[in-house]
């Protein structure tokens, strides 16, 4: 294989896996954030407890995000190397300010949340946690203006020529504020608001299944559930605006998201199908004029289809693309109707009792995380032939100094490493949640926690 | 090119790259000496005490790192692009180190297993080590010079990088960070382990000195280039000779027991190896070893003026704001450590 498809496999590879934890950091800090915030205005102990314990599960996602997340800054140099200067002067100024802004505050204050918990005031504590979500979330705002950048470049004029032509920016706030940025910012937090929300839901729901920390589970997963419900329905709507901007600014990769070949008719929208891209048609279920009315607000206009490009300037991969965009779509309805399902259920107090429910949502975990990983692999693999959207093709991008021996033995290496960490992570965080919560709990019933049977305890010890 | 206080923004930016290295070195600079000398305690309780000390600041430490990549990515696109690409094998080692570096941090506390804890006491120094070992081998080769073309494309083989000057400055980085983190234990242990540190110190220090000495001599006889600037301008020997004193000046404080100033004195040591190697390097940043014009310098690998000028607006900003809460974090774990429930 050439270097340029082994580059582009390490790093969707990479930046694949460093997905997990980032959208876990923020949802679950956020949590966290509504945690302390009750322990503080209740002064319950259930909450305290709460907060540590998912303090701890915080600390292992956050130290895995931060390790893979340096290896995505160093890995523009060493193997995109004539992307990082072409981008250099516009993207640096974005990933300057997310490490002073946003990683700085973040980290600086993680260890005031994880060892704070004597040495300062419950106030002061709270205001570390409240710090470490916010800078999560400057974090995400950095990192997804500079992608939407590529996406939908803004800002910029291009200097000299050939071998030689980089972006230079003009305008910084135009770079920031580019067409995409705002929606895209907000479908990203939404998205890790999901994927934090559900591991809380989900570690309570498998707690009632086994009928332990019945108090604490309880308690937790009403807050899950209400960051998840409220989140799945704003998801609706940023979801939408995400993909409205595409259609005015990406028309290729819309087409591609929804299989469109011919420009000319009212364009259907795909409940599911595939393409066959040798016959450049779309088989599959479709309500017919859907996406036109979604794009342009009327049945019968035309949208853009993919024969309207050249050939060359098509994503390739366009299954990957129309697949990994349905099934964000298919999950993102699927977790309205699960919220909205447990929402009612939890106002008649009915929620508990259902034990397939409990069962769902103990899975349920996984669906943001699988939404978030296809729906990056919507924008990116959308956005080929281009890095930089019309103006700089993924082929042009790479290292020339590196060779195919060297990309090959980085991304064994990578394989394994990763693979290692994906394994000890689940491993430790079953750990924790087996070990779960230190407890004041009172329905407890796994545990002996009443002064008189300890009392009993020891006499039989003695 | 637009300038403040007579300085134009490239050169300013250079100055912010420099600074935020030389951040890097002193403050994760003790944390990954820590590491490296990690196996030198042998109880579990020491070792648990060497973690806490660098516990609540080893992450924020390592920010400096980010920071600098971005700060070299944003101001010098062709020099990150440059070296990033032409040490393609250490930097994935590196990377691969650091992994690691943080996950045995984490995971090590998590089990109590005896096995499991030295599986990570061992992954956890030989990865600082490396880090360390790969930061130097890749800053001696940038001081030797690279074949980079007229481009900036890296023009060697894949393994240039292991040669001996270069493998000289990774072991004297490595001995550096190690008695700077000996000294940052000391400051934070007391009793045993205390004592044991004030050896450690010692030793450390001795190492650094011998390994640094033979740097100077080799460079200067083999590596003309870069003692160049110093030759010419003699003011110039109060570097060095503050260095001289700086490491006497560790000796001194620890055994008056100021380890505070002991800590600092490191932390000039640092400094200014590090200036001497800016007052050597500017206006380059990287040399080319095939022609003189091939040389990335200040001026002509910079970002735009444009760039430069919102960055540092960027900078005068944040910086502070850094300052601010880094000292506020700092002084909330000051003193002795003590284990409680949420210690690693």
């Amino acid at each position: 294989m050439d270097v340029e498809i082994l580059s582009r496999i390490q790093f969707a590879f990479t930046i694949a896996f460093h997905y997990i934890y980032p959208p876990l950091s923020i949802g679950l800090g956020l949590c966290m954030v509504f945690m302390e915030g009750m322990y503080l205005r209740t002064g319950d102990v259930l909450y305290e407890d709460m907060t540590k314990f998912f303090t701890r599960i915080f600390a292992l996602i956050f130290g895995i995000g931060v390790a893979t997340g340096i290896v995505m800054e160093f890995e523009f140099g060493t193997n995109w190397a004539v992307y990082s200067k072409y981008v250099g002067d516009v993207f640096g100024s974005a990933l300057a300010a997310e490490g002073i802004f946003a990683f700085a505050l973040e980290s600086g204050f993680l260890g005031v949340l994880l060892f704070g918990w004597n040495r300062v005031s419950k106030r002061v504590h709270f205001i570390a946690t409240i710090m470490v979500t916010l800078g999560s979330m400057f974090s995400a705002i950095w990192i997804v203006v500079a992608n939407s950048w590529q996406q939908t470049p803004a800002g910029y004029h291009i200097v000299g020529q050939g071998l030689e032509a980089r972006a230079e920016i003009t305008d910084f706030w135009a770079m920031v504020f580019n067409p995409s940025s705002v929606d895209r910012i907000l479908h990203v937090w939404i998205g890790a608001f999901l994927a934090g929300s559900f591991l809380v839901i989900s570690i309570a729901a498998y707690y009632i299944i086994k009928n332990r920390h019945m108090a604490f589970a309880k308690k937790a997963f009403g807050i899950g559930l209400t960051v998840a419900l409220l989140s799945s329905y704003a998801q609706l709507f940023a979801g939408h605006r995400s993909a409205h901007v595409v259609a005015e600014y990406q028309p290729a990769k819309l087409a591609a998201m929804e299989g469109h070949f011919d420009s000319s008719s009212a364009a259907a929208m795909y409940l599911f199908g595939y393409i066959d891209t040798k016959n450049e048609r779309t088989h599959g279920v479709a309500v017919p004029g859907a996406l036109s009315f979604l794009t342009h607000f009327s049945f019968d206009a035309p949208v853009t289809g993919l024969k309207a490009f050249k050939p060359e300037d098509r994503p390739q991969a366009l299954n990957i693309v129309f697949q990994s965009y349905h099934i964000m779509i298919a999950i993102g309805f699927a977790l309205i109707a699960l919220t909205t399902v447990g929402y009612i259920l939890f106002r008649k107090k009915k929620l508990f009792e259902k034990r397939w429910l409990m069962h769902v949502f103990a899975w349920s975990v996984l669906l943001p995380q699988v939404a978030n990983q296809v729906g990056w692999f919507t924008a990116e693999t959308g956005r080929q032939p281009w890095v930089v959207y019309g103006l700089l093709r993924t082929s042009d991008a790479l290292s020339e100094a590196v060779t195919a021996n060297q990309v090959v033995f980085s991304l064994v290496l990578f394989t394994f490493v990763y693979t290692l960490l994906f394994a000890l992570f689940i491993f430790l965080l079953n750990r924790k949640i087996q070990h779960g919560p230190g407890f004041k709990d009172s329905d407890d019933e796994s545990e002996i926690h009443s002064p008189q049977l300890e009392g009993m305890a020891g006499n039989f010890s003695r | 090119m637009e300038t403040f206080l007579g300085i134009d923004y490239s050169t300013w930016w250079f100055l912010v790259v420099g600074a935020t290295f030389t951040g890097y070195a002193i403050l994760d600079g003790f944390d990954l000496g820590a590491g490296a000398i990690h196996l030198f305690f042998n109880k579990e309780e020491s070792r648990r005490i060497a973690l806490n000390a660098i516990g609540p600041v080893w992450d924020g430490n390592e920010v400096w790192l980010v920071i600098g990549g971005g700060t070299l990515f944003a101001g010098f696109p062709k020099v990150y692009a440059a070296v990033f690409s032409a040490f393609y094998i250490p930097f994935m080692l590196f990377l691969v180190a650091l992994i690691f570096r943080a996950i045995s941090i984490e995971f090590r506390s998590k089990e109590p297993m005896p096995w499991w804890r030295k599986m990570w006491d061992v992954s956890y120094s030989i990865s600082s080590i490396i880090v360390t070992l790969s930061l130097g081998v890749v800053l001696g080769n940038v001081l030797l010079g690279l074949p980079i073309d007229k481009g900036g494309v890296y023009r060697g083989s894949t393994l240039d990088f292991i040669n001996p000057y270069a493998i000289l400055v990774g072991i004297t980085t490595l001995a550096l960070f190690m008695m700077h983190g000996a000294i940052y234990l000391v400051m934070k242990t007391e009793k045993r382990l205390y004592t044991k540190l004030t050896i450690i110190v010692r030793d450390t220090t001795v190492f650094f000195v011998i390994s640094v000495l033979l740097l100077s001599f080799y460079t200067l006889l083999y590596v003309p280039h870069l003692s160049a600037t110093i030759k010419e301008n003699s003011w110039l020997f109060f570097i060095p000779v503050t260095m001289v004193l700086a490491v006497a000046n560790i000796a001194r404080r620890i055994s008056q027991q100021r380890y505070r100033q002991a800590f600092l004195s490191s932390a000039v040591v640092i400094s200014l190896l590090l200036i001497l190697v800016v007052v050597e390097l500017h206006p380059n940043l990287v040399l080319s070893s095939l022609d003189e014009r091939y040389n990335l310098t200040v001026q002509n690998a910079s970002s735009s003026s444009k760039s430069l000028g919102i960055m540092l607006t960027v900078a005068a900003i944040g910086v502070p704001l850094v300052a601010i809460y880094t000292a506020f974090v700092y002084k909330t774990f000051r003193g002795k450590v003590k284990l409680d429930e949420m210690s690693y």
